[in-house]
């Protein structure tokens, strides 16, 4: 649905971004995660028509953004950075300008606006001017104005920045609704997101692409993957460690914390090998009680950080 | 074309959701009248014409067009709703065209609330009144050529009032390029043709006649030309932004 070709764009000495190439399938959930300054709007910027690529090109849904922008930006819906919007026009206002300017006419137009607003639950500020609304309520807007015309294609730039906790669960609720039948590109910095509702996750950093795979992949290539958190008594904590440290497929053993007679070990597998029941079964044997035992699915944030932190090229 | 008329509607509105608007009406209309009646001695040239009222208009536009046009685009670019309009599915030069014959309009709108002035000398008098549609429409092509030149300086930048400023400056230019001032400045250096083409370029001189109510084709021709070519360098400010 939609396919980037080594899409690339230079600002003066600066290369923004470098040959970014991917592609998001119908019924695709795409994060598009890198630190702030990776490139991740410029990307988007260059996929929805507002800058043009440097070289490289992008088609949404068969149109070429750079050969035949109008038809592709007819298939896209964009919720741009910040999700602005004309502040002295009312949600509703906006919605029909947005409508009317994406083709939409008379009691279709109506309709959709109708719509949008319900999915995005603005039926109580419709008639309040924008500004004078909430960060959440904008963000709405913003999301009720992408999903207008009920594209193949959307692209939501970190449509939950800046939103309460409860407003997160919403839009992402919304955007998993949407999924069925569309490709969807969402850019975070939040990893949790990832999780949350993205089925692939594309992670750029300085303008390149570093990982491309789906989150438990990703999660894979953490050194704390299949780690085994354990809890003992404290009195059998050196022996347990000797024992752990002797199994071929350990690591490391790290002691992480001593409170109330207990003791709390994380046993680090090698080759991100499945210890859980080995583990479990030496203690027993040993007669160590295990008070609670945890096997780590890997943590997504040491990932990120290790794909992106700088380092020499 | 659908989208020139959306976005005219869009922009025409957003004029008049601010005390802006109202604002701007209220001062053109009190400072056309006040220049007409105490400068221009309007009662006292004891004439049944507008003339008085008329010669002023492109001293009034200097300072009020620019402020006009000055938000066009560059309150676009301040609020980020630029990235939003551009990502639509319509052309630049639609969006230049309907955000220009939205400001036009409104300019339109402040002349025609003059009309008391119309009926005050046809009260007094009988004025040819042919003569006084003429300057009308002269002086609102006037506004035109103004409004498209400050579009263009308010495409160049997201702040206001350097969009003001540049407008003004330019539009300052154009009227002032017949004037001898201006023209000695470049009859040190440059060739005959230079010069001329300088001279031609001055929208005061297109401007008596057309307040005198003569339309004439150069005239006609000029000022197309010039809002034209304003239209398409503003398409052009506003693209070649998007390559940058």
């Amino acid at each position: 649905m939609v396919r980037l070709e080594r899409l690339t764009k230079r600002f003066g000495a600066v290369q923004a971004v470098d040959e970014v190439s991917f592609s998001v399938a119908r019924g695709e959930v795409l994060g598009f995660l890198g630190p702030n300054g990776a490139g991740k709007s410029t990307t988007m910027r260059m996929l929805t028509g507002y800058i043009l690529p440097t070289s490289g090109t992008a088609v949404v849904a068969g149109f070429d953004v750079v050969e035949n922008p109008r038809e592709a930006k007819r298939r896209i819906g964009y919720l741009p950075e910040g999700a602005p919007a004309y502040g002295d026009m009312t949600p509703l206002a906006f919605l029909r300008f947005v409508g009317a300017m994406r083709g939409l006419e008379g009691a279709e137009l109506e309709r959709r606006v109708r719509e949008a607003i319900a999915r995005t639950s603005l039926e109580e500020v419709a008639l309040r001017p924008i500004d004078t609304l909430s960060k959440g309520f904008r963000r709405r807007v913003g999301l009720a104005q992408a999903i207008l015309h009920d594209p193949p294609v959307l692209v939501l730039d970190e449509p939950t920045d800046g939103l309460d906790p409860n407003q997160k669960h919403e839009v992402r609720k919304l955007i998993k609704e949407m999924s069925a039948g569309k490709a969807i590109i969402v850019s975070t910095h939040i990893l949790e997101e990832v999780d949350a509702v993205c089925d692939r996750a594309v992670i750029i950093a300085r303008g390149r692409i570093v990982a491309d795979a789906r989150p438990e992949e990703l999660r894979r290539r953490s050194p704390a993957h299949n780690a085994v958190r354990l809890t003992i008594d404290r009195s059998r904590e050196e022996e347990a460690t000797a024992a752990l440290r002797a199994i071929n497929a350990v690591r490391e053993v790290q002691p992480l914390e001593r409170v109330n007679g207990t003791a709390t070990l994380l046993v680090l597998p090698a080759d991100g090998a499945d210890l859980g029941a080995t583990v479990a079964g030496l203690l027993h044997e040993r007669g160590i009680r295990v008070e609670h035992l945890t096997v780590e699915p890997g943590r997504l944030d040491e990932v990120f950080r290790a794909l992106t932190a700088s380092r020499p090229s | 074309m659908r989208a020139v008329a959306t976005v005219f509607k869009r922009e025409l509105a957003a004029y008049f959701t601010t005390p802006l608007a109202y604002v701007f009406i209220v001062i053109f209309l009190a400072l056309a009248g006040a220049f007409a009646f105490f400068i221009g001695a309007f009662f006292e040239r004891g004439q049944a014409d507008l003339e008085s009222f008329f010669v002023f208009h492109p001293w009034l536009y200097l300072f009020l067009v620019p402020a006009v046009a000055m938000r066009l685009w560059a309150e676009e670019r301040r609020t980020g709703t630029i990235e939003l309009l551009l990502t639509l599915p319509a052309s630049t030069f639609e969006i230049v065209l309907g955000k220009f014959l939205a400001a036009w309009l409104f300019t339109g709108i402040a002349l025609a609330l003059t009309f008391p002035l119309w009926i005050t000398v046809n009260y007094l008098g009988e004025p040819d009144n042919g003569v006084i549609l003429a300057a009308y429409l002269g002086s609102w092509a006037i506004a035109g050529a103004f409004i498209a030149i400050g579009a263009c300086a308010s495409a160049l930048t997201k702040n206001q009032v350097i969009a003001f400023v540049l407008g003004a400056a330019i539009c300052f230019l154009f009227l002032m390029s017949g004037v001898d001032l201006v023209l000695s400045a470049f009859r040190g250096w440059a060739p005959p043709w230079v010069v001329d083409l300088v001279a031609s370029f001055s929208l005061i001189t297109h401007f008596n006649e057309l307040v005198k109510g003569v339309i004439g084709a150069a005239t006609a021709v000029y000022l197309a030309t010039l809002v034209g070519v304003c239209l398409l360098v503003n398409t052009l400010i506003v693209d070649l932004e998007k390559a940058a």
